[in-house]
């Protein structure tokens, strides 16, 4: 293959991670900027909803399509229910401070990940996609149902501008976010929307993990990488801009498509992580976010 | 009132260091050895404490301060054949030297960002001992061979091997670390740092120079952490990236948290307490992560101050 090809096909490979990683980041972006807290067990949601993905379109028989059709609903809804009894159990009992929660939160990553390795397993299962078309391009063929998940995470995150915009729910998050006394003061039940927004922060990682996981295995110890790089695309896209989120999870995606392509994954990992730190520590708003109050 | 106190504490920390001396003879060879790592991670756990106790300042990085003395000297008697005290001081301010730049970098943020960052350079750190696996050995790690682990004074020689020689070694530096913990918790530097802790507004408005000190503090924190890693390297004769990894930061946090922030005794009994419950745990169940986690959600939930600061808050309050 030439250099062209070469180079189309590491961008295909990092449009896919961007779609992903671009649902994930979102999820922890709803959490950071409406609570105001750092979810650590982030990954683990992710992790979560890849593996019981796995499960449950094994427990269904027939054609892999109804299997996965059913992990992409029950999953997320399950790896919901699990962050609700958690923010309910434990979050709102440390009223939200920051360094507690931090704290109660790598709690919580080392409990799912060892219930996961005990219940589940250390090995790395695939779940079957549900189709194998395959778009033939001149140089190469790619499969139709990478290409269908970068539509379907676009298709989730303008769905999700469209309710933060839109409607009644996004605009009493947005007004939680903005000042949470004063909304509490407007009558807006503050605890029920922090689960809520807690919920769907979980549930954003399980759909983006059901997503993936017909691509790449589910495995316990999955949930690190996509926690990390979650992490990167918030802080440089800047706290609760949905666009910067976006944007920085294409840049991250697609940068770190080419270089793992050219270069050693190892080498594009500390790079970002580097280049991540530095823009914390001298442009702490992040590239597309503007100064918090 | 201030000098009963003064030998109270005196008394109680000789005392300590006394009881794990004479356990040394009466402990048998399996807790022996388990006490010599104990008391070495405890110290690891000290210096963290220093930063997150009393300055405030929670760092989920710390595992780089550690693995940079692990490394400083571990590579040193590995590659160069450096003898055992060149390659503990070559550790030590590899450690001094990592916790400036660091310092100089990360507190330009504060509170949740400061966490981050932490956590940031010390993945670097970890994929960099990874990235250069030709010399680090990677996440297979090195094997220290026994004959360079020899600590020669003059005509006499200690084998670090040696089981009494290594718990020796490494009550040494907990008795020399906890003594300079206390001396610094008891200075005006110390008073500081709590002021900080504390409100650092309130003490910049008082004149004090808070981003020095707390660079002060880190870089202390720091050299205090790479000193455990070098002593691990060269009693234990083991170096690898495990201990570079995120979990090696977050574990000196549940022991002080365990143990009681801000005590000078704290992270020893911290560190005790949280391999003791492993240990006899791994008995019945490999689950040993689930119970860290379990633990370190009911410390934040009901105990934040830990088993020590509970004691001092109900009983003890001259306890440093």
């Amino acid at each position: 293959m030439h250099f062209g090809p070469h180079l189309l096909l590491a961008a295909l490979e990092g449009l896919v991670t961007s779609a992903v990683l671009a649902l994930t980041a979102l999820g922890l972006s709803l959490v950071f900027g409406v609570m105001r807290i750092v979810n650590v067990a982030h990954g683990e949601f992710f992790m979560l909803g890849a593996v019981l993905a796995w499960a449950i379109s094994t427990a269904i028989s027939g054609h892999p399509a109804i299997g996965f059709v059913a992990a992409l609903v029950i999953a997320p809804l399950m790896v919901g229910l699990v962050a609700f009894f958690a923010e309910w159990l434990v979050l709102r009992r440390l009223n939200y401070n920051p360094e507690s929660t931090i704290v109660a939160t790598i709690g919580m990553l080392y409990i799912i990940q060892q219930l996961a390795l005990t219940f589940y397993g250390p090995e790395a299962r695939p779940v079957e996609p549900p189709f194998s078309y395959r778009i033939l391009l001149p140089w190469f063929g790619y499969s139709g149902y990478k290409l269908s998940v970068v539509a379907a995470s676009a298709i989730l995150l303008v769905l999700t501008w469209l309710v933060l915009t839109r409607t009644r729910i996004g605009l009493i998050m947005r007004a939680t976010q903005y000042d949470r006394e004063t909304a509490q003061a407007f009558g807006i039940p503050v605890e029920r929307v922090y689960a809520g927004v807690f919920a769907i922060g979980a549930m954003l990682a399980a759909i983006a993990a059901v997503l993936i996981v017909p691509i790449s295995q589910a495995h316990y110890l999955m949930g690190q990488d996509p926690l990390l790089l979650s992490f990167i695309v918030v802080i440089i896209g800047g706290l609760g801009s949905l666009r910067g989120t976006v944007v920085a999870a294409i840049l991250i995606g697609l940068s770190d498509g080419i270089i793992s392509m050219f270069f050693s994954p190892t080498l594009a990992k500390i790079i970002a992580t580097l280049v991540v730190a530095m823009v914390l520590v001298f442009r702490p708003q992040g590239l597309f976010g503007t100064t918090q109050r | 009132m201030k000098d009963v106190s003064l030998a109270k504490t005196y008394a109680l920390h000789i005392g300590i260091i006394a009881l794990l001396f004479v356990l040394n003879f009466v402990l048998p060879d399996y807790h022996q050895g388990l006490f010599a790592r104990i008391m070495t991670l405890a110290v690891f756990a000290m210096g963290y404490n220093l930063l997150f106790g009393y300055v405030g300042l929670l760092s989920l990085g710390h595992a780089m301060f550690f693995s940079a003395g692990l490394y400083g000297a571990g590579l040193t008697v590995y590659h160069l054949g450096w003898g055992v005290p060149e390659a503990f001081v070559a550790g030590v301010a590899c450690g001094a030297l990592l916790a400036l730049v660091i310092g100089l970098l990360a507190l330009r943020t504060s509170g949740v960002a400061f966490m981050i960052v932490t956590m940031m350079f010390a993945q670097v750190f970890y994929l960099l001992i990874l990235y250069f696996a030709a010399w680090t050995g990677g996440d297979q790690g090195l094997v220290i061979q026994q004959t360079s682990r020899a600590l020669n004074f003059g005509s006499t020689s200690f084998d670090l091997t040696n089981p009494t020689v290594r718990y020796m070694s490494a009550l040494a530096l907990f008795s020399v670390v906890l003594f300079i913990t206390l001396a610094v918790v008891r200075s005006r530097f110390g008073r500081v740092l709590v002021a900080i802790r504390e409100n650092e507004e309130r003490t910049r408005m008082l004149g004090y120079d808070t981003v020095a000190n707390k660079l002060a503090a880190v870089v202390l924190s720091g050299t205090i952490c790479a000193a455990p890693g070098a002593a691990y390297a060269l009693l234990f004769g083991y170096i690898g990236s495990s201990f570079a990894s995120v979990q090696y930061s977050i574990l000196p946090l549940l022991w002080v948290l365990l143990g009681g922030a801000a005590t000078t005794l704290g992270p020893l009994i911290g560190t005790l307490f949280m391999y003791y419950v492993t240990d006899i745990t791994s008995g019945f169940t490999s689950a040993y992560l689930l119970i860290v986690g379990v633990a370190l959600i009911l410390l934040v939930l009901f105990a934040p101050k830990g088993i020590l600061g509970s004691i001092r808050q109900r009983w003890l309050g001259w306890l440093p």
